[in-house]
C-alpha cells in the first residue's frame, strides 16, 4: 500500500525534471525496482496508471527494472550464494547488499518541440 | 524538419535523473537524526506484526528502566490511540499519530508529533525515544525516521519462517526482540534455533534476543543492548553548527 506514496512521490519528481523543459511530453519513465527494496512491481505499476493522471507524466509508458538482489562480502567482494546465510564463505566478513535495494527513477524519455 | 509542411518535428530527448524515490523522506529524516544528536536522544524505531508484542515490550521496558532513564514514545496507529494511552498509563510520556488508512510511519510524520507541544518537550529532554511503528512487516521498513536503531518485534507464535517471507523487513533491523517465549512450550515446531537460521540469512549482522514481557526473561539483555545504543549516540559527535541546515518546518 505504500507503493501509492512512492509513486506520488516519483510524479513529483517527474513535475521537477520535466520543468527546465517547456512544452516537454514525458514518453518514457525509467524507473529500477530493487528485489529488496519493498516494493511489488505490479502494484507500483497500478498505482502509477492511478496517480499520474493529471500530472506531468500522465499518458507516458512506466518501464520498470526488477533487479535482482546481490549480496557480497564485505572484505573480500566475494558473491553470496542465493539463499545462503550471510556470511562470506571464502573469509567469513560479513555481508553487503551490492544490488536489489534500491528504488531510483532513472531516466525520463521525453517529446520536445524543435523549434 | 516534416518534409510534408516544414514544420518542426518533436524530438525525443533522454533526461538522466538518477534520484531515489525516498529522497524527500530521507531528507526529513536527515533533519530528524540531526535533532535526536544534537538533544543526545536515542530514537529508536519499533517494527514488527500487528499484535507482535511492540506496546507490551514498551511496558516492560518501562517497569525495567523507568527510574533510571528518561523515556518517550509515539505510536503509530490507523485508527485507534490505545497504544499511546497504554504507554502513558505506564509512566511513558506519549502522543499517538493516526495515519488514518497509511500503513506505516514517515518521518514527516514523526517530525510533525515531535515538534513542540509537551510531548516535545518530553521528547528533546529523554535518553531513549521510541518510535512504535503500525503493526506491519512490510511498509514500515522501507522509510527511515532518524532512528538511531531499527528494532523488530517478532513474537514466537508467528512461526519460523516470517524472517524468510519479510526478508526486507529483517535486512534493515540492527536487533530482533524474540518476544513471548513464555509460550514456548506450548509451540509445538517452534524452536529459537529454527528462527535464528532464519534470521543468518536475511539480517547481515544477525542479533537476536529472547525475551518475555509476561515473567521477565530478556529484560535485563534488552536493557543491556538500549544502555549501549545510549552510549554510542552521546559519544557521537554533536553536529558542529546545530541550525546550520536550512532550517523550514513545515508544520
Ligand atoms: N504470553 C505473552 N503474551 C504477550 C507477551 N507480550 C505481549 N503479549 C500479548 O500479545 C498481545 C498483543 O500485544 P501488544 O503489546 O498489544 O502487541 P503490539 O505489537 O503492540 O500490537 P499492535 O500495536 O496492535 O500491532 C496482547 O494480548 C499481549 O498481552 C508476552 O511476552 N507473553
Ligand atoms: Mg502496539
Ligand atoms: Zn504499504
Ligand atoms: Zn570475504
Amino acid at each position: 500500500m505504500h507503493e501509492a506514496s512512492l509513486v506520488s512521490a516519483l510524479c513529483d519528481q517527474i513535475d521537477r525534471a520535466v520543468a527546465p523543459h517547456p512544452g516537454a511530453l514525458v514518453r518514457v519513465v525509467h524507473v529500477r525496482l530493487g528485489e529488496l527494496a519493498g516494493v511489488e512491481p505490479e502494484l507500483f505499476r497500478v498505482a502509477f496508471e492511478t496517480l499520474r493522471e493529471g500530472r506531468a507524466c500522465d499518458g507516458a509508458t512506466l518501464s520498470i527494472v526488477h533487479e535482482l538482489a546481490e549480496w557480497r562480502c564485505r572484505a573480500c567482494d566475494a558473491a553470496i550464494t542465493r539463499g545462503a546465510a550471510l556470511r562470506c564463505n571464502a573469509c567469513g566478513g560479513a555481508a553487503r547488499l551490492a544490488r536489489g535495494g534500491d528504488l531510483f527513477l532513472d531516466r525520463l524519455e521525453l517529446e520536445v518541440p524543435d523549434v | 524538419m516534416c518534409d510534408v509542411c516544414g514544420c518542426g518535428d518533436p524530438k525525443v530527448v533522454s533526461v538522466d535523473v538518477h534520484a531515489s524515490l525516498l529522497s524527500a523522506n530521507d531528507h526529513e529524516a536527515a533533519h530528524l537524526r540531526a535533532h535526536f544528536l544534537e538533544d543526545g536522544v536515542t530514537a529508536i524505531n519499533l517494527m514488527g506484526s500487528p499484535g507482535s508484542g511492540k506496546t507490551a515490550l514498551l511496558e516492560a521496558t518501562a517497569r525495567a528502566l523507568g527510574g533510571r532513564l528518561r523515556l518517550a514514545a509515539v505510536s503509530g496507529d490507523l485508527a485507534t490511540t490505545h497504544d499511546a494511552d497504554r504507554l502513558a498509563l505506564a509512566g511513558i510520556p506519549s502522543a499517538p499519530i493516526t495515519t488514518g488508512t497509511a500503513c506505516h510511519l514517515d518521518a514527516a510524520m514523526v517530525a510533525g508529533a515531535v515538534h513542540g507541544g509537551v510531548i516535545g518537550e518530553a521528547v528533546r529532554t529523554s535518553d531513549l525515544f521510541f518510535i512504535e511503528n503500525v503493526g506491519n512487516l512490510v511498509c514500515p521498513a522501507i522509510y527511515d525516521l532518524g532512528q538511531a536503531a531499527n528494532v523488530v518485534a517478532l513474537s514466537v507464535t508467528e512461526g519460523i519462517d516470517k524472517p524468510l517471507k519479510y526478508p526486507v523487513m529483517f535486512k534493515a533491523a540492527d536487533l530482533v526482540v524474540l518476544t513471548k517465549v513464555d509460550l514456548l512450550p506450548h509451540l509445538r515446531g517452534v524452536s529459537v534455533g529454527a528462527i535464528a537460521d532464519a534470521l543468518s540469512r536475511v539480517m547481515p549482522t544477525p542479533r537476536l534476543i529472547e525475551l518475555s514481557a509476561v515473567d521477565g526473561t530478556g529484560l535485563a539483555a534488552w536493557a543491556e543492548w538500549l544502555m549501549a545504543r545510549r552510549d554510542e549516540v552521546r559519544r557521537a559527535p554533536r553536529p558542529a553548527h546545530p541550525h546550520s541546515h536550512g532550517h523550514e518546518h513545515q508544520r
